[in-house]
């Protein structure tokens, strides 16, 4: 009761002995203690870590929409067919262009360099910069999807521009459909790795750059010899989330294309749900799922450990 | 002379630089603009279609032809309950997990936080069609309150974190000198703590607000009664099913529909910046 000295900033912040001794009370104490957690904690096991056991075991049978009592375990069948599957070959490789375009090369070098760029412009600009390019990303996700539809088509807006420029146009969606989505993705995304890569440049100190402008290195040089290895732990953590977040895209393709036209545009999350709605194959749409879930786990583990040497 | 030449050849230099940089990032904001652009004038031109122009009279008649019950009214009043339930019992149960995790020291905090940092970065859309399987299966299928689960979960794991590390920021002291005049945990946490990281909390309430609203694979996935749609699967539904599109009116649904996000967006921008680049983890 003698510590009342509110003006002094607090000595070392040390636990009072009440809460200090873990032994005193013993594990009623700690039980006592995990109880606020039960709530979150029923909530992940139910509607998180439940769907994804469920998920594990539906994989592995022949699991339909109609007739649903009488599916049976069936082995990796699910998968076999998979990757004997074109629909599913191209879905994967759709995928794999999907990532490779939107995120690994449009959402993290434009952010980088929108970042790059916002470090050296003006004050008003870069406002601008920003209200703009995070508007994209803050809008749900089906009304960016039809403003990119919009954008994209043939009587859009990109024919419009091409038309003045007397460059020829084209009907986007069906000619190249999947850079028309990746393209949307970009447009979406780059928010993200703009705030990532504009905090990480903020952190690097000003004499370092200076000092090496001193020394004659020009930007580029700048850039590759001292930027980008000093944020180079962002780059690691940006391009996981990116590639993660661009896995599981449903609602701008679907809204966009339907994975369309024909099955142009269709990455495994809309694969997957046309093997299990449209097609009734609830357990191979699963094992699909089940691949997907994989993957972003992978790429989960990476980034934990991205993050914990830098924690 | 000398000094004067070398103060002034770096400054011209750096203000080419800057123009140069601002003309770059014109171009790329006018590229990013575009479709906005698109929404907003569309909204309020008579005779829109797919193209970016600016309208011959500006006209309301557009929203006021959205304005109905079946297309507006009823699909954000069910945005507005499956988000604020899902909102409501995220932050509640965020709040509640975050205090032992911030404040007792135990061997099961180190685990418990990688695996909620894990669980932040999976791909939820994976797993929308075991969960629907496991919903018809438990009767949760088609009911909101199914749906309000399943948003809270997907929302938590990011949320335990953020709240945790809003929390970390709050000093202990505080809640000492109330434990020793007899509060319980419970009530600290509701009476001290919660109230000194009230930003902190606003931050989680908004961005656990601001995801569920503009999300589309749950409801479309968890709902099956037009009734109850959300105003992001309706509009699919409503403009993408029909066979000629009223393009001024599906603008101006879009503009009524996102407001509020971006406006919540804006009330706290500055701080989820702050919390990104600490907790890093999901958007989406």
């Amino acid at each position: 009761m003698s510590v009342t000295t509110k003006a002094a900033p607090p000595p070392l912040r040390r636990p009072a002995p009440k809460v200090a001794s873990p032994h005193r009370g013993g594990l009623l104490r700690s039980a006592g203690r995990a109880l606020p957690l039960t709530p979150a904690v029923v909530l992940l096991l139910l509607f998180l870590a439940g769907p994804i056991v469920y998920c594990a075991y539906i994989a592995f049978t022949d699991l339909q929409l109609t007739g649903q009592a009488h599916s049976s375990f069936v082995g990796f069948d699910n998968f076999r067919e998979a990757f004997r599957d074109d629909a599913f070959l191209n879905a994967v490789w759709l995928t794999l262009v999907f990532t490779v375009l939107s995120s690994l090369v449009g959402q993290n070098t434009l952010g980088l360099a929108l970042a790059a760029l916002m470090q050296r412009a003006s004050k008003p600009v870069r406002t601008l910069v920003g209200a703009v390019v995070i508007t994209a990303w803050v809008l749900p996700e089906v009304v960016a999807g039809f403003l990119l539809y919009a954008f994209f088509r043939r009587e859009g807006t990109l024919n419009a521009i091409l038309d003045w420029l007397h460059l020829p146009s084209q009907n986007w969606m069906f000619t190249l459909p999947i850079l028309a989505v990746s393209f949307a993705n970009v447009w979406r995304g780059t928010a993200f790795s703009m705030l990532v890569y504009s905090a990480a440049l903020n952190e690097i100190p000003k004499e370092i750059t200076e000092a090496a402008e001193v020394d004659g290195a020009g930007g580029w040089r700048r850039m590759w010899h001292i930027t980008l290895p000093m944020i180079r732990r962002s780059i690691g953590t940006n391009l996981m989330l990116n590639t993660l977040q661009t896995l599981s895209v449903f609602g701008l393709i679907w809204v966009m294309t339907r994975g369309g036209p024909g099955d142009r545009s269709q990455t495994l999350p809309l694969f997957m749900y046309e093997q299990a709605f449209q097609n009734s194959m609830i357990g191979y749409g699963t094992a699909v799922a089940l691949l997907l879930l994989v993957v972003g786990s992978l790429f989960s583990l990476v980034y934990m450990r991205l993050l914990r040497t830098e924690v | 002379m000398a000094v004067l030449t070398r103060s002034v050849r770096p400054r011209s230099r750096r203000s080419a630089r800057r123009l140069a940089a601002d003309a770059g990032l014109l171009v790329v904001t006018a590229a990013f603009a575009l479709p906005l652009a698109w929404v907003v004038l569309s909204s309020l031109d008579a005779h829109a279609d797919l193209r970016v122009k600016v309208p011959d009279g500006v006209t309301l008649s557009n929203f006021d032809a959205v304005m109905t019950s079946d297309i507006t009214f009823t699909p954000l009043l069910n945005s507005l309950i499956l988000c604020g339930g899902g909102t409501l019992l995220t932050v509640v149960c965020a709040a509640l997990a975050a205090y032992p995790l911030s404040r007792f020291r135990s061997r099961l905090n180190r685990p418990f936080l990688l695996t909620v940092l894990f669980a932040t970065s999976l791909p939820i859309t994976a797993i929308m069609v075991p969960v629907y399987a496991l919903f018809v299966q438990v009767n949760l299928i088609d009911t909101m309150q199914g749906t309000i689960f399943f948003f809270a979960a997907s929302q938590l794991p990011f949320a335990i974190w953020l709240m945790k590390n809003f929390m970390d920021g709050v000093p202990k002291e505080l809640e000492e000198a109330a434990w020793t005049d007899g509060a319980s945990s419970l009530q600290s946490l509701i009476r001290i703590v919660l109230p000194l990281m009230g930003p902190g909390v606003a931050v989680v309430t908004v961005f656990s607000f601001v995801m569920m609203w503009g999300n589309f694979f749950v409801p479309f996935m968890l709902l099956l009664t037009p009734d109850q749609m959300p105003a992001s699967v309706s509009i699919n539904e409503f403009f993408g099913n029909r066979g000629t599109v009223v393009y001024g009116q599906l603008a101006a649904f879009s503009v009524i529909y996102s407001t509020p996000v971006i406006l919540l967006y804006v009330l706290v921008a500055r701080r989820l910046g702050g919390g990104f680049a600490l907790g890093g983890a999901v958007k989406g």
